[in-house]
């Protein structure tokens, strides 16, 4: 395990946050792009 | 353009208008602050500025969704269009027409205002000129956020949200020269930069409004 | 056929599909793959700051993300610039895609100063200047995408946003300089704001250097799929509509 000193919590923190923030971002974005292709094919029929 | 500028006070000052209503409004914030924070002179006098520009601030912003919605109804505003007068023109009036019957009255009773929140009295004249320096901001900017809200059936809430942030650069040089003032500090920098503010304000924004409006009518 | 053409070729809806099609995966790929090896190499193998400690490791998340925010800003801007003067469509809907990606970073920016900001200054918020304009910023996003929100037809919310984002740039600089001065008249002097590229040495600079490349491949890769969502949204409704039209009423 890496010894991040007396910071460990911040560090954890602030990549938590960040990566939590872009991730849902990404998956928001990767679940509506998916939905609306769906949507666009059943009407394209 | 005077015409309209004419009709707009006339309609204002007319029974109903909602001329004095702003003005009201900003007699309850200065009066609900010291409620609020306690009557101790020491709070109050070094949060004056900002309170007195927060809420003339607050005021012009709720008199805005007015500036256009009126016309919108009784169909004025599709008949500016095709008018020979050019748009930009329309609302350079319109925001005339609310700095004069808003803003301006907000302007002369600030100083009654500073005196109940203990502002201290050098800083008086000051907040005047700062205000009638930085009100022209106030009423163009909101006029442009008006006219680009305009065919909104619910858009006050969203016209504060697009109006805030631009009112930011105004209020910070506004509320800095009246604090400079009352520190005894010169104030002349921020001054002239709400000034400046200002003048580009009047200058420029009446383009944008009018683009607005434009695509807002069609 | 000529550069321009080219570049122009972009605006063509099915050409735009097509070529963001292409480039999609790529995109994907060198984000995935930068931000892998840069965030981990950051986070486990880079020495402690001498002075901030373990703390500088938040430099990996914080500075990409607001390098981002700005740059997601510059791009809307010269979006809307294009789609007001030529009628693309595809610009304005990118203009669109990128606002909810640019008020993320901006938030994660903000978020990750603020962790920062816990153990290097004793406090998480302070009226910093450089603070004070990304919260703005922020501001700036949230107007925006809600103006988007509220306008029923697509083209005049495309035209609406685009004269906002140009007003906006304007105010947005204007309020930069306003946070500078205004905070210069509380603290004369005391500076709180770090300079992040001040004393960054080469051991903290490559990996940073990586994870900037990694979360401008992620701007590009969120923006094209985005942007390719609001295409096929933009083409249901007018299938929708072409359908009501041919019922029979």
């Amino acid at each position: 395990m890496i010894d991040l000193g007396k910071y460990a919590f911040d560090v954890w923190l602030a990549y938590a946050v960040s990566l939590g923030l872009v991730g849902g971002l990404v998956v928001q974005t990767v679940l509506r792009a998916r939905a609306v292709k769906r949507r666009l094919g059943e009407a394209e029929e | 353009m005077l015409t309209l500028l004419h009709r707009d006070l006339r309609l204002a000052l007319r029974a109903g208008g909602g001329f004095g209503q702003a003005l009201g409004f900003y007699l309850i914030v200065a009066t609900l602050v010291p409620l609020g924070v306690g009557p101790d002179r020491a709070t109050l006098a070094p949060t004056a500025p900002g309170i007195l520009w927060l809420g003339a601030l607050l005021a012009c912003l709720l008199s805005l969704d007015r500036v256009f919605a009126l016309d919108r109804e009784d169909g004025t505003l599709d008949g500016l269009v095709p008018a020979p007068l050019p748009l930009e023109a329309a609302a350079t009036a319109k925001a005339a027409a609310h700095w004069l019957t808003t803003a301006l009255p907000l302007v002369v009773v600030a100083p009654g205002l500073g005196l109940l929140l203990s502002l201290p009295a050098q800083a008086m004249p000051w907040l005047a000129a700062a205000l009638l320096a930085g009100t022209p901001a106030l009423s163009w900017i909101g006029t442009f956020g008006a006219a680009l809200t305009v065919g909104l059936k619910r858009g006050s809430l969203l016209l504060s949200l697009l109006v805030l942030p631009l009112y930011v650069p105004t209020l910070v040089f506004g509320a800095d020269a009246v604090r400079r003032a009352a520190q005894g500090l010169d104030p002349a920098q921020p001054l002239l930069l709400t000034a400046a503010i200002s003048l580009g304000c009047v200058a420029l924004l009446p383009f944008a409004t009018a683009a607005a409006l434009r695509i807002n009518l069609r | 056929m000529s550069l321009s053409d080219r570049i122009w070729a972009w605006a063509n809806p099915r050409k735009f599909m097509a070529l963001s099609g292409a480039i999609l995966p790529w995109a994907w790929g060198l984000a995935a793959l930068c931000l892998g090896v840069g965030l981990i190499w950051g986070f486990a193998f880079t020495p402690d700051d001498f002075r901030m400690g373990s703390s500088v490791k938040i430099i990996y998340v914080h500075v990409p993300t607001a390098f981002i925010a700005i740059n997601a800003w510059f791009m809307m801007l010269l979006a809307s610039l294009v789609w007001l003067v030529r009628r693309h469509h595809v610009s304005a809907l990118a203009a669109r895609a990128a606002a909810p990606v640019g008020l993320v970073m901006t938030v994660a920016a903000l978020a990750t100063g603020a962790i920062w900001g816990k153990p290097m200054w004793g406090t998480y918020w302070a009226w910093d200047p450089r603070l004070t304009s990304f919260l703005i910023l922020a501001l700036f996003y949230v107007g925006y995408i809600a103006l988007w929100e509220a306008v029923e037809s697509p083209d005049a919310a495309a035209d609406l946003t685009s004269v906002l984002c140009l007003v906006g740039s304007v105010f947005a600089v204007l309020s930069r300089y306003a946070a500078q001065f205004w905070n210069q008249g509380l603290h004369q002097g005391a500076s709180l704001s770090l300079d992040a590229e001040e004393n960054v040495a080469d051991v903290f600079w490559q990996p940073l250097v990586l994870t900037l490349v990694g979360f401008g491949a992620l701007f590009v890769a969120l923006v094209l799929q985005r942007t390719r969502t609001e295409i096929r949204v933009r083409r249901l409704h007018s299938l929708k509509a072409r359908a009501r039209a041919e019922a029979p009423a």
